[in-house]
């Protein structure tokens, strides 16, 4: 309830704002316009095709990013010398800023979906592994311990110790990470792209329709929004043990 | 009695943390454990008795000497030597049910036979209504007396434990150790139980063990020939009281000791 309410007193002071004209409406559209606005971007410019563009990126991208990355970072936590092989590249590369790739990106494998999905994936992976690695390797040690008294070999220990105490954790990593692929997939999308969000707001510049920018910025919002429960209802139906 | 396990010249020392004197946990120690036998290691904390025992299980290497079980030399943890920790270990993420099945699965063995011994060791532990419950939502006696089945599902050898009544409040203690005494009274399984509990000691044990302040040996050797089945009525009996009195002199000294170091 009390999220709702702040929902409502930020759209509030942004009617103010603007609709009692204190902002002009060059740099910022109030809340009808943008509602209008967003209205036509949906009904007569095929906004629909677009948000389902960058969805299809932002999962692709993501996707593959955690098929990498949550099995590497396992092996990482779970095994030392592994551990000390990558760590120190992969701290290094994760400092990488994603979006610096996108010019590079776009030589290597030209404006195609298969560069957007690249500079999800370049930017999400490393974060990725350095966090399931991080979250393996504090395993309670006496859980470990546990299993090998009860017969465990060290595979075994990963499969059936290491993986479902983390998998929590990793779900979690995923939700939060996902959150930074949306920042990327726009940035991918603002520079050579023909579709997608990010390209529908960059149009919008041009034209100054910063009703349409906004109700742009805003479906990114709610689609997070939405993910984020969807997860965190994923996370209570698959891990029941954690709420017991 | 034939020896079940036997400790040879087994010591620890750790080596010093950044740049300091190596610590020696415990001095080269032998102990004979025959077949059927429940043995107690009582000792102030910090004595190396956890060690000695995590050696044992192969959980820890001893910088010296070797430990053999049933003439076999330990190379690291195994199911014939089960252990129950001081701290809940039971996997969150599985059930009662699930957690007593754990070594059952790990060997292979086919669901319907698991399924029986999963059940046989919940109904001894009192724990029958409880086989789909998660381990969060029980008390600590309870997970405990998981753990105990747990390990016991196994069929072990030998049956370590390490303090594993030591967070419990004094009546679940009391009741835990009845309990433990009772299975043993019936199957004899091999034990060895560390505990710096003097009374838990004794009413437990065939011998109890006393070691000295770190750097831990064995200092004291004392048989409890206190008929079984024991109860909860004989820790009031002279013959418990001498052995008592007799124990908390010896581990008093050691007690002393320790607390100076600290």
């Amino acid at each position: 309830m009390l999220g709702l309410a702040f929902f409502a007193l930020f759209v509030a002071a942004w009617a103010v704002a603007t609709l009692g004209g204190f902002v002009s409406a060059t740099f910022l559209a109030d809340p009808v316009t943008m509602l209008k606005d967003g209205w036509l971007l949906l009904t007569r410019f095929g906004f629909l095709h677009d948000i389902g563009v960058t969805v299809w990126r932002v999962v692709g991208g993501f996707a593959l990013a955690a098929l990498v990355a949550v099995p590497v970072g396992i092996v990482m936590g779970a095994y030392k010398p592994v551990e000390a092989l990558l760590e120190p590249f992969v701290s290094f590369a994760r400092y990488l800023p994603a979006s610096a790739f996108v010019p590079l990106l776009i030589l290597w494998a030209g404006i195609g979906e298969l560069q957007k999905l690249l500079v999800i994936f370049i930017g999400s992976v490393f974060q990725l592994v350095l966090m399931v690695a991080v979250a393996v390797g504090s395993t309670r040690r006496d859980l470990v311990e546990a299993a090998y008294t009860l017969g465990s070999n060290e595979r075994s220990v990963v499969r059936r110790v290491l993986l479902p105490a983390n998998a929590p954790d990793i779900a979690e990593i995923l939700r939060l990470v996902l959150g930074w692929a949306w920042t990327y997939v726009i940035v991918a999308e603002l520079i050579g792209s023909s579709s997608g969000i990010g390209h529908m707001i960059i149009d919008s510049q041009s034209l100054l329709a910063t009703g349409q920018m906004i109700f742009g910025i805003i479906v990114i919002g709610l689609i997070g929004l939405v993910s984020d429960f969807a997860f965190k209802a994923g996370n209570r139906a698959l891990f029941p043990w954690r709420l017991a | 009695m034939s020896a079940k396990l036997l400790v040879e010249n087994v010591s620890r020392v750790f080596p010093g943390v950044r740049g300091g004197e190596p610590v020696t946990a415990l001095q080269p120690t032998h102990l004979t454990v025959g077949e059927n036998d429940f043995i107690t290691l009582l000792g102030p904390s910090g004595c190396g008795k956890s060690t000695l025992l995590r050696i044992v299980a192969g959980l820890d290497r001893p910088t010296t000497g070797r430990v053999l079980l049933d003439g076999r030399e330990v190379a690291g943890p195994g199911p014939e030597r089960g252990m129950v920790f001081q701290s809940y270990t039971l996997f969150p993420w599985l059930t009662v049910a699930q957690n007593i099945a754990y070594g059952l699965v790990e060997r292979g063995v086919p669901e319907a036979q698991r399924r029986e011994t999963v059940a046989h060791y919940l109904d001894r532990m009192g724990l029958s209504g409880f086989a789909e419950h998660w381990p969060k939502q029980l008390s600590g006696g309870m997970q405990q007396r998981v753990a105990i089945a747990r390990a016991l599902a196994n069929d072990p050898a030998i049956l370590l434990l390490d303090e594993p009544f030591g967070a419990l409040d004094n009546q679940t203690r009391a009741l835990m150790q009845e309990l433990l005494l009772s299975i043993w009274e019936r199957d004899r399984k091999t034990v060895l139980f560390v505990t710096h509990d003097i009374e838990e000691a004794i009413f437990l044990a065939s011998r109890v063990l006393v070691m000295t302040a770190r750097p831990g040996r064995i200092k004291a050797e004392v048989p409890v020939d206190l008929p079984h089945p024991r109860g909860y009525r004989m820790k009031t009996s002279p013959e418990f009281t001498a052995l008592k009195a007799r124990l908390t002199e010896e581990i008093r000294a050691e007690a002393v000791l320790a607390a100076a170091e600290h």
